[in-house]
């Protein structure tokens, strides 16, 4: 996991990891086995809750990506979560098993959303926030009139009913935490490639990375999809973890404010941020849910007030304060020791 | 006489749409920021006309008066605080900080007043209306928010062109700096237009309530409507708006024609080809695209 290199004519070295990379890969397999077999070590309640949890690692990451890296702040990923859900249904209903269908709706969301980045880059800032809302609306309105797919009232997936409950609960869960270290990994990875290089130049200095080469638009747009895709997952996931699929639940606005208020909170343009920032959505909704939707007020306040005091986040706040990464793209240089 | 029907409804609502959206445009204009909470706040409006008015002994027809200057001050105010800090680190904070307002406004009313559907009472003026022919009736109330919408946007314009502080408005929006050097505060010109924006919504979100029911999450609607209204019209102008609400209502209301379920899709679209084919809007200046 670590690229180490020494510069020849110097004292300095450059590496990328702050752990030893066996550290670091041994803290991750470790977690990824106790995720797996979570389902027959944790009490129900918990599993579902880990589900939900896992749902909005992934738009959390992906709205990361999407804002922190290439800095396009969309309030829209919420129709691609919903797009994804209803392919997932469309496939379900033409006989596809709805867990294999997952994937295949994702890549159809990623296929939907390359014609919408031809309308929406070419906006900048709060036009294409707008946009993207409009977007997800009519996707909303489209769906809603069609009648195979349930219209207005909403439709179960099939497929599911059959199976006992336990089974059922343990395949969404497995689907959930598939999903999320599926759309972890692979944001990891295309940030640390030439790409999330690209990113970091694009996002510090625009007109300089333009005129140094970098293809902004492709890539923006290239991030787009990658994005509309792992929304698509996250609609994918909430479909069989929630099987009566309405649109006023998979498309629902408040999507939206959930991953950007998690990623604002937890660290925007960090990998570790929107996780840090879902852990504390979900103690927060678990430790109000007796009051309401005072959690979303709350949670909101948290974000708003973070976004103005601590533009990093707390992960940022963390990262400076001790000089970690759990989960390093970039590179450190770091002074040999006296 | 459908035809005639479409375009007299398009118009009306057109109006309203034009007078929720004029606050929009003109923050947008003059300090570049996109006020997600703005159909929120139109919103609040509403529940004060509803729930406080009539405790200071005001009748929910009146209460424009008071909630009006209330919250010209409550602009000036979240300007000059909350708006004012995020606009001094970047764009983008600004856009979090107001969709976090807006998502914190409307959790906060339901949490306070439930979602049940509430409206402005009016009395029997609710349904007056007058006759156009065998089929096509203008409601009066619809028709005095047009005739608001009209009048607030020939008064932005007259104070944004004859008055000293108008011309010194345009001039901060034009060039900061410069204006800047020629002494202008331009915090405390952000914060009148930010007073002017929230007067209006106020003023909308009255009328909204006069003219249909309205829960905690109609803001967002609303804000979609409005934005479109001004992206169709053409930022940097006022008349623009105006036209663009209107083209907005027709076109919802031709989709309403011909099923009820395509009312808002032919409005999302209309603004869709807008932006495809003429991303200044209709009476908009290229340069003035962010």
């Amino acid at each position: 996991m670590s690229d180490t290199l020494t510069p020849t004519s110097s004292l300095l070295k450059i590496q990328r990891s702050t752990f030893s990379p066996f550290f670091s890969l041994g803290g991750v397999v470790a977690i990824s086995i106790f995720f797996t077999l979570a389902p027959w070590m944790l009490a129900a309640s918990w599993v579902s809750i880990l589900s939900n949890f896992f749902i909005l690692v992934i738009m959390a990451t992906m709205w990361n990506l999407l804002a922190g890296y290439a800095g396009m702040i969309s309030i829209g990923q919420q129709g691609f979560v919903g797009m994804g859900a209803y392919a997932t249904l469309y496939f379900a209903l033409k006989g596809m098993n709805p867990f294999v269908a997952i994937p295949f709706a994702a890549l159809a969301c990623g296929v939907i959303a390359i014609p919408i980045t031809f309308l929406l880059l070419r906006l900048r800032g709060g036009y294409f926030s707008v946009a993207t809302w409009v977007v997800a609306d009519s996707a909303m309105l489209l769906v809603l009139s069609v009648a195979y797919l349930g219209g207005g009232t909403g439709k179960y997936m099939p497929g599911l009913l059959t199976l006992p409950s336990t089974q059922l609960n343990h395949d969404v869960y497995l689907a959930t935490w598939i999903g999320a270290f599926v759309v972890l990994l692979g944001t990891y990875l295309l940030l640390r490639s030439r790409v999330g290089l690209l990113l970091s130049s694009m996002r510090d200095n625009e007109v300089a990375a333009r005129s140094a080469g970098a293809k902004v638009t492709s890539t923006r747009r290239m991030i787009y999809v990658v994005v509309a895709i792992g929304c698509g997952v996250a609609g994918g996931v909430l479909s069989v973890s929630q099987p009566f699929v309405q649109p006023g639940n998979e498309f629902q606005l408040q999507f939206a404010a959930e991953m950007l208020f998690a990623t604002m909170i937890g660290g925007l343009g960090t990998i570790e941020g929107p996780i840090l920032g879902s852990i504390i959505f979900f103690a927060l909704q678990q430790s109000l849910q007796n009051w309401g939707v005072w959690y979303l007020v709350i949670f909101g306040s948290l974000a708003v007030a973070i976004s103005i005091w601590q533009p990093e986040g707390l992960w940022g706040a963390i990262r400076n304060r001790f000089h970690v990464e759990l989960l390093p793209v970039g590179y450190r240089v770091k002074e040999p020791r006296a | 006489m459908t035809l005639l029907n479409i375009l007299v409804e398009g118009t009306l609502i057109g109006g309203f749409y034009a007078l929720f959206a004029c606050g929009l445009s003109l923050m947008f204009g003059v300090m570049k920021v996109i006020n997600l909470a703005h159909g929120d706040m139109a919103v609040v409006a509403g529940y004060v006309a509803v729930f406080l008015a009539p405790k200071w002994h005001v009748a929910e027809i009146w209460s424009f008066l008071i909630v009006v200057p209330l919250f010209a001050i409550l602009g000036y105010v979240v300007q000059r605080t909350l708006l004012q800090k995020s606009i001094d680190r970047d764009p983008f904070t600004t856009l979090l900080v107001t969709f976090g307002l807006s998502v914190i406004i409307e959790n906060l009313l339901l949490a306070v007043y439930s979602a049940n559907g509430q409206s402005v009472n009016i009395g029997s003026l609710v349904s007056k209306s007058f006759q156009l022919n065998s089929s096509t009736y203008v409601s009066y109330v619809a028709l005095t928010v047009l005739g608001v919408a009209v009048l607030v946007l020939g008064a932005l314009q007259v104070f944004l062109s004859r008055t000293n502080t108008g011309r010194v408005i345009r001039a901060v929006s034009d060039d900061r700096e410069a204006a800047q050097l020629c002494g202008a505060n331009y915090k405390h010109l952000f914060g009148i237009a930010a007073a002017i924006s929230f007067a209006t919504v106020a003023l909308a979100g009255i009328s909204y309530g006069m003219m249909t029911e309205f829960v905690p999450t109609s803001g967002g609607a609303n804000l979609l409507f409005a934005f479109e209204a001004v992206v169709i019209g053409g930022i940097g102008s006022l008349w623009g708006t105006l036209v663009g609400g209107i083209a907005l209502g027709i076109a919802q209301q031709w989709g309403a024609h011909i099923n009820p379920a395509y009312q808002i899709l032919f409005g999302n679209f209309l603004f869709l080809i807008v932006l495809a084919i003429r991303p200044q809007g209709l009476f908009g200046r290229k340069e003035a695209m962010a």
